[in-house]
Parts: structure tokens; sequence; C-alpha cells
């Protein structure tokens, strides 16, 4: 409960050395400032980092055609080979580990400067074979209509989605694209979705044109071939396994000796983006201790200030005790204060680093390259960092309270 | 209301063993006016300082309003200050940053009355002191003599049984004294017992009984006529 007269005693007795007490404010005002700030910048890093990997499946791998090394079953060394559908069908039945696979075949955008046009528009984009798996491994947001489907794929229809960069150029502002038309390498392409890269680095980029891979392989002359495939993991297993079995399938369906490792080439991406998640876990922990380094020289002034505060005042200290204040009230009365210093102190700590955090993300926001994202105060952190300070204010006003009753009210009253 | 019985008390500094009290046996009743008198170092302050619990002695013992005080706890000293003890010290130890009610009133804080009660039972006491007017003053605003009935004022809040006054005079002009001890004589005649350390002889002779410590020992014990006009000298019997 609210007590005027406890809240009177503590800050009748803080205003007396305004500046002492000022100064010891700020230190662990600053202290709280410095670990907010830091940890939400380090937010800030993480979100940047994991934006830029746009939401990539991370337990994947990814698998590419290489020339054999070893000759095998009459077949000569550097021979060239190619995925087929099929291979993606006989996978899927025999890895039972495997999540999703999908191949990734690129359009070849012709020697001319643009390969896209629409009436008097015309422009050069990326065109991408994709499948309903592809979106679950490497996802886009779509923003209007629809993905491609299992049934475009399987009846290699000429429809695509596309990024908000062919928006822009192919259509004029009012116009909806759904529905509508492309030429791209001379063939007319429907538009049943506009979609929108959740990163630009991941192959996905504002200016893709995406249409079933299998239309993309008829249009190609392609026949069912491609040379390289993307596949994820189930939850809780491991990808180096699902390489491997990959792996054996891929060896026997292509007559390539099995312990030809290099023929088909692979790569855990995985291992990668938990390289990249250690290290701004690590980046994070030591943001955590700098700023709770800071923190505490902080609090180590207000114990400081504490000590000198009760030392100063033993003779008042003395007078009460003469006049009917038990140990008690002497201690509660430091301690009190030391809380109400450390709290009120950080309080605004707290604020001004939100504040400064807000402001960096404000700052950053507009920026096409920002290195920081999005960086927030949790606000568990905030509690944590206020209970932390509570606690550290009881300690702070516990050890010279101690001293103030340890010696007897006799000497406290004759002390100058 | 006071008993003592061959109380001792040293203190130890550094290697130095300073024996200060040397077996101190004394009554006072309740309701008396007593004066303790000695020259410098004989141990007057340290007697009263053990009688008010502000200190412990080393030996002996001390029956406190029907209570042996030995080897008290801090709390239950403070308590015992609180409900039973006044204090008025020769520097008046008033707290500097608070004004002249709220020093009246701190040791009713501690029994915990409410803020408005405690106020307004200290300005009562002002006003028997005459201070009403200076009751927002702060300390440093005050004259010594006036410090001093606040510091009296503070010490009869509490309706004390006993009050104790070291050397309560040693600041004040010869004026000044007589109305402080005017004032202790008043309550004095209350029924509050009051015990005075001082070293003027003026001073003693207003009170009842005056003690003469010395080099730690009750030299002699002078009963004053109440209205002053005769006195008998009484030396201690072994
Ligand atoms: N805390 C202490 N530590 C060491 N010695 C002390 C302490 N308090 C008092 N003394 C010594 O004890 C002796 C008696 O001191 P006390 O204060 O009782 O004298 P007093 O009779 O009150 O003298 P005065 O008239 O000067 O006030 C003195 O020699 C003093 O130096
Ligand atoms: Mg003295």
């Amino acid at each position: 409960m609210f007590d005027l007269d406890k809240w009177q005693e503590i800050t009748t007795a803080l205003k007396k050395n305004k500046l002492r007490t000022i100064l010891t404010g700020l230190g662990v005002m600053f202290g709280i400032l410095i670990l907010v700030t830091l940890l939400g910048i380090g937010r800030g890093f993480q979100n940047n980092i994991q934006s830029s990997l746009g939401n990539f499946a991370t337990n994947s791998t990814v698998f590419w055609v290489e020339r054999t090394t070893k000759p095998y079953k009459g077949l000569p060394r550097n021979r060239f080979y190619q995925f087929t559908n099929e291979d993606l069908v006989a996978i899927k039945q025999s890895v039972p580990e495997l999540k999703n696979i999908a191949p990734e075949i690129n359009g070849w955008s012709g020697n001319a400067t643009n390969n896209t046009f629409r009436k008097d528009k015309k422009g050069n984009f990326r065109i991408k074979g994709t499948s309903p798996e592809m979106n679950m491994v490497n996802p886009v947001d779509i923003t209007a209509g629809r993905f491609i489907n299992e049934n475009d794929l399987r009846e290699n229809r000429k429809v695509i989605t596309i990024g908000p960069r062919v928006k822009e150029l192919m259509f004029d502002k009012d116009e909806d694209p759904i529905g509508q038309y492309l030429k791209v390498n001379g063939i007319y392409l429907k538009i049943v979705g506009t979609i929108k890269p959740l990163s630009q680095n991941m192959g996905n980029r504002d200016d893709i044109i995406q249409l079933p891979y299998t239309t993309l392989q008829r249009m190609y002359n392609r026949g069912d071939k491609f040379y390289s495939f993307l596949a994820t993991a189930k939850v809780g297993e491991s990808v180096e396994e699902l390489q491997n079995s990959i792996f054996d399938i891929l060896a026997r369906r292509h007559s390539i000796h099995p312990d030809d490792k290099q023929a088909i080439g692979n790569f855990n991406i995985a291992k990668l983006f938990n390289k990249i998640f250690g290290l701004f876990n690590s980046i994070g922990f030591l943001f955590w201790v700098i700023g709770f380094g800071v923190l505490l020289t902080g609090i180590i002034g207000v114990s400081n200030i504490m000590h000198v505060v009760v030392k100063e005042r033993t003779k008042e200290l003395g007078i009460k005790r003469a006049i009917g204040a038990s140990p008690r009230e002497v201690v509660g009365q430091i301690i009190n204060e030391s809380v109400f210093l450390t709290t009120f102190a950080g309080f605004w700590g707290l604020v001004l680093g939100v504040l400064i955090v807000e402001g960096i993300g404000k700052m950053t926001e507009g920026s096409p390259n920002p290195q920081i994202l999005n960086p927030y105060v949790d606000i568990n952190v905030a509690f944590i960092a206020l209970g932390v300070l509570v606690f550290f204010g009881v300690l702070a006003g516990l050890l010279p309270a101690q001293r103030a009753i340890r010696i007897k009210p006799v000497d406290a009253l004759r002390y100058e | 209301m006071i008993r003592l019985q061959n109380i001792h008390k040293s203190y130890i500094t550094g290697t130095n063993k300073l024996h200060v009290l040397k077996g101190i046996d004394l009554h006072i009743k309740e309701g008396e006016l007593v004066s303790i008198m000695g020259s410098s170092g004989s141990g007057k302050s340290t007697l009263l300082n053990i009688l008010g619990l502000l200190d412990n002695h080393d030996e002996g013992v001390y029956i406190l309003n029907n209570q042996e005080i030995k080897s008290m706890s801090e709390t239950k000293a403070a308590k015992l200050r609180n409900n039973l003890l006044g204090f008025v010290f020769q520097s008046f130890n008033l707290i500097s940053f608070k004004n002249a009610m709220e020093n009246v009133a701190l040791p009713l804080y501690y029994q915990k009355v409410a803020r408005k009660k405690r106020n307004k039972m200290a300005l009562d006491y002002l006003d028997k002191m005459g201070l009403k007017d200076w009751a927002e003053h702060m300390p440093n605003e005050l004259s010594g003599g006036q410090k001093q009935r606040v510091a009296i004022a503070r010490s009869m809040i509490t309706q004390p049984k006993i009050i104790l006054a070291d050397e309560p005079t040693g600041a004040l002009d010869s004026k000044t004294s007589i109305e402080v001890m005017d004032l202790l004589k008043e309550i004095n005649q209350s029924g509050i017992t009051v015990i005075i350390v001082t070293h003027e002889n003026d001073i003693a002779h207003m009170t009842d009984r005056i003690i003469n410590l010395k080099d730690g020992r009750i030299e002699s014990i002078i009963e004053n006529n109440k209205i002053n006009s005769k006195e008998t000298i009484r030396v201690p019997q072994e």
C-alpha cells in the first residue's frame, strides 16, 4: 500500500543531496539504457538475417548434376546425365524422411534484351519453373489470385504468377493483371496470381515470372529433365540421412558408382543456417553480457553511494534510534531509498532505451538495405531488467543498512 | 523506577581498557527530579546512556520499570526507548531537514500514529513550549533555547515515564537555562521522572537530589529540600 510517510522519508533523504542522487541515478539509467538498446539492436540484426533468408526451409539440401568420375556397369567415366521427373517420384516413394522435393528449372531468357511482351509494353524478366512444393521450400507471398497448383503441373497449363516488378512494368497502375496474358518467349501465358518474394537473396526476386516446371520443360524442349532440385527433411529428421538416401536412389537410377560421390553435387543448407544462427545467438549473448555488465556497474555505484549516505547520516540514524526507530525501520528506510533510486532511474533508462530502439527502427525502416530490421525491446526483457533492478536495489541498500545498525546508538549519536 | 546494583562499564580502545563506571548503586523513584554531577570524564554521560538503553553495561543489575535490562535485542530496546524514555541532549539532536513540528512528531511515527494525528499532537506540545508560531521552521532557523524546547517537546510527545537530559542547558545562556529548567521542573511536576546531567551548581540545586560522581563511583548524594531551603548531605553506606 502507498504510505505517504515512507514516501516522504525517501524523497526528503534523496533530495538532501540532489546532485549525488542524480549522478547515481544516471549510472543506473545508462546501464539499463545500454542493456535495452543493445538487446533491441541485436534483435534487429537477427530480424534482418532472418528476413533475408525469406522463410527458406532451413532443414534443406540442394542437389545438382555433375559428371561421373568412375566407370561403372560398363559405362565410362566423365559421363553426363540429367535428373528426370521420375527420379522425383522414386525419391518420394522410398525416402520416408523426405518432406518436400522440388526441381529448380530456369527459363532461357533468349538473346534478346526483352523476353516478355504485352501490348506496347515489354520487359526482361527471370523465368522460373515452380511447383506447390517449391513454395513450401522457398516460399513467396501470394498477394492476389492463387499460386501454381498440382493440376497446373499435371496438365502442363500455361499459367504464371508474377512478381511486383513484372506487374509494375507490364500493367498500368489501375489494371488488374489476374486473368490477363503475357507473351513470354513467344508463348501466351495466363496470369493466375501475383506474388511477392519474402527476400531478394534466396533466388526469388521482384522481377520473377513463375510457371509450372512441367510447362517450362515443354516450352524449352527439355523433355522431363532438369539439372538441380531442392529437398527438405521432415521435422526432427537429419538432413544428412536425407542426403544419403537420395544419393543412393539417384546413383542406382543413373548407374553411378555407389562411391562416386562427386558425380552428384549436393550441399547441406541446414548446416549453413545453423552456423549463421549460432553466430547470431553468440552475438545476442555477448550483448546481454555487455549490457548486464554496464548495469551492474551502475548498481555497484548505488551501493557505494548508499554506503557514503549511510555513513554521513550515522548521527541522524542515531537520533532516530534514540527516539524509538527499530533496526527494521532503519534498514527498511535505507533499502527503500536504494530500491526507489534504482527502479526510478532504471525505469527512465528503460523508457529512453525503448525510445532509442524505436528511433533506430524508424531510421532504418525506409532504407533499401537495412543492417537492422524492426529492432524492438522484448517486454519480457524489460520486466526481467526491472526485476533485476529491484533485487539489486535491495542488495545495494542491505549491506550499508546492516552496517548502520551494527553500531550502538550511543556511538551513532556521538558520530560527527 | 530505576534500580542500579554494582554497575560496571569499561571502554576498550585499542589495547587500553578504560574502567569508567566502577560499581554504581542507585535507586531513583518514580516522579523524582534528579541531577548527576561530577567533573569532566567522571562518567556522567556513560551512566546516563546506560540508563537510556543507548549503551549496555558490562556488569551489575539494571532494573528499569520492574524489568531487568540484560543483553536485550535492539528491537526491544528501541521499543522501550520509544515508549518509556525521552531524551534531551546538549546539542539538541534535531533532524536538520525536518521542521520543528515534524521533529516533534517523529517518535509517534515509530508508534505508527497517523500523520494528521501526530502532527496535531506535535503542534499542541509546541504550543505548550510557546513555539506554536515556529512549527514550520527548520532547526537552523531557531535559537538554541528554541531548539532545546523543540527537543523537550519531542521527548514529551510519547508521554514517557522518564526523561533523560544530558547537559540540556550546556549550550544555553543563563537566562535561557533557567527557562529550560523551569520547563523540566514543570514536566517533573506532572509525574514524570527527570534525570539531568549537569555541571552547573545552580542547575543541580533546582533538583530534588544531586548525585555526585567521582572517578566512576558515587561520591555523595545531596538531598535538596523540595523548596530548596535546606540541604542535607548523605554519604552512601558501603
Ligand atoms: N565510546 C567511548 N570509547 C572510549 N572511551 C570513552 C567512550 N565514551 C566515553 N569514554 C571515556 O569514558 C570516560 C567518561 O566519559 P563520559 O562521557 O561519561 O564523561 P562525562 O562525565 O560525561 O564528561 P563530560 O562532563 O566531559 O561530558 C572519559 O574518559 C571518556 O574519554
Ligand atoms: Mg558528558
